[in-house]
C-alpha cells in the first residue's frame, strides 16, 4: 500500500512534481510506445496519472512509466556521425525477404 | 399505476415478480443513491482548474464523470419506476434540473463543500470507500438495472477509491504541514459518516425491497476495515466525533446544497430543453 519500493526521483524541477516519461502498449504483441511525459510526486502516482490522461479511450493495456532524468538521450548535434551511416547500407535493410501477408505488425 | 391494477392485467412469467415490487419504495430508493452520485460530481466537478496539478485536474474530472454516469443511469431509473406509481414518468434531466432542494435525497457528506484538497480526499475516501461495498452488494440484486449497473460502477469507483486512498497515504505520512491538514480534514468530515449507514429514514424502503436493495448498515464492517487500515497505515488516527448529520435521505439538508443547485441548474432552467 505504501510506495516505498518507487522513491520519487531527485533532481526534478526545483518546484513543483518531478516529471516522468510514459510508455504505453496499446494490445497483446505490440511493444511499448512513447506516448508523452506528466508530473507525479512519485512512480505509483505517476502510474494512476497515466491512466487517467493517455488511457481514457481504452488506448492501451498496459503502462511503463520511467523518471524522465533516467533516460539519456541522443544530442541532436550528433545527428549525422549517429545515424547517416546507416543510409547508404541497403544490405542492412531485410528488403530481400517477402512479408507473408497478414504480419501486420512485423 | 399502482401495483395493485398491475396485478390484475394478464401477465407472463417474466412480470409477475417486477409487479409485485413495491414500485415506490424502489424508486425512493434508486433516487437516493442517483442523488448521492449527481451530487457528489457536481462538487467534484468544481475542482477543474483548481486543482493542485493538470494530472489531478484530469483525475478528478474523470472520477467526476464517472459518478454523473451512474447519476444518469440511476435518475433515469428512478423516474421511469417513480411513472409507474404517478403515472408521469420523468426523464434524468427532470429530475437534476427541476426539483428544489426539499426533494433531494442525498447523504449530506456529499453536499458539503469542497474545502482543500485534503478535505475533498477525506470525503472520496469515505464515499468511494461505501460505494465500493455498496456497488459489489448490489451485483447480486434481483433487479437487473441495478445488478447491471452495478457490474459497470464496481470497476469504476474501485478506482476511485484507490485515488483517494493513494492521496490519503501520502498527504498523512508526509510532511508535518501535510499530516496536520489531512488529520484535520479527517476531522472536519467524519461527523457525516453515521448517516450513510443509518437505515432510521429507510428502513421501510430497505424492508420493502428484500433481494433488490442493499442495507448499508450491512455494508459498514467491510468499509470500515478498509477505510481504518487506510487511516492507520497513513499514520493518522479514526476520528471520534461529538455531533452526527442525519436527514438527508427524508429531503432535510444544509445550506451547502442550498448554494450548489443554482449553479448546477441555472442552465437548463434558463434553456428548457436544451442539449449539445
Amino acid at each position: 500500500m505504501t510506495s516505498d519500493v518507487h522513491p520519487a526521483p531527485t533532481g526534478g524541477p526545483r518546484k513543483g512534481w518531478p516529471l516522468w516519461e510514459v510508455f504505453i502498449r496499446a494490445r497483446r504483441g505490440l511493444s511499448h510506445q512513447h506516448v508523452g511525459s506528466l508530473h507525479a510526486p512519485d512512480a505509483d502516482m505517476a502510474l494512476r496519472n497515466a491512466r487517467d490522461v493517455y488511457t481514457r479511450r481504452g488506448e492501451g493495456v498496459s503502462i511503463w512509466i520511467a523518471p524522465s532524468t533516467a533516460i539519456t538521450a541522443s544530442s541532436p548535434d550528433e545527428k549525422d556521425p549517429f545515424f547517416d551511416p546507416a543510409m547508404d547500407k541497403a544490405y542492412r535493410h531485410p528488403t530481400f525477404y517477402d512479408v507473408p501477408e497478414g504480419v501486420s505488425h512485423l | 399505476m399502482t401495483a395493485a391494477s398491475l396485478s390484475s392485467q394478464p401477465l407472463d412469467n417474466d412480470d409477475i415478480d417486477q409487479a409485485d415490487i413495491d414500485q415506490a419504495a424502489l424508486a425512493t430508493y434508486v433516487l437516493g443513491l442517483g442523488d448521492d452520485a449527481l451530487i457528489v460530481a457536481q462538487r467534484l466537478g468544481e475542482w477543474i482548474t483548481r486543482a493542485p496539478q493538470i494530472e489531478e485536474d484530469i483525475a478528478l474530472g474523470n472520477i467526476a464523470l464517472d459518478l454523473l454516469g451512474q447519476a444518469r443511469t440511476l435518475l433515469g431509473y428512478a423516474g421511469e419506476v417513480d411513472g409507474n406509481v404517478t403515472g408521469m414518468p420523468r426523464d434524468e434531466d427532470d429530475l437534476a434540473f427541476l426539483r428544489d432542494e426539499r426533494e433531494f435525497r442525498n447523504v449530506h457528506l456529499v453536499e458539503i463543500e469542497n474545502g482543500d484538497f485534503a478535505v475533498t480526499m477525506a470525503r472520496q475516501l469515505i464515499f468511494s470507500s461505501y460505494q465500493y461495498e455498496l456497488y459489489t452488494a448490489l451485483l447480486t440484486s434481483i433487479d437487473p438495472t441495478l445488478s447491471a449497473l452495478a457490474g459497470k460502477a464496481v470497476k469504476e469507483v474501485a478506482y476511485h477509491r484507490d485515488h483517494a486512498t493513494q492521496w490519503v497515504l501520502r498527504l498523512g505520512d508526509g510532511t508535518p504541514e501535510s499530516h496536520e491538514r489531512m488529520q484535520a480534514a479527517l476531522d472536519q468530515v467524519w461527523p457525516y459518516v453515521e448517516e450513510i449507514f443509518d437505515t432510521a429514514d429507510t428502513a421501510d424502503i430497505l424492508a420493502a425491497l428484500p433481494g433488490i436493495a442493499a442495507d448499508p448498515a450491512a455494508l459498514r464492517p467491510a468499509w470500515s476495515r478498509y477505510v481504518e487500515n487506510v487511516i492507520t497505515t497513513a499514520t493518522l488516527s479514526v476520528p471520534t466525533p461529538t455531533w452526527r448529520s442525519r436527514g438527508g435521505r427524508s429531503g432535510y439538508h444544509t445550506e451547502n446544497l442550498g448554494h450548489l443547485l443554482p449553479e448546477m441548474q441555472n442552465l437548463h432552467r434558463s434553456h428548457p430543453g436544451a442539449s449539445w
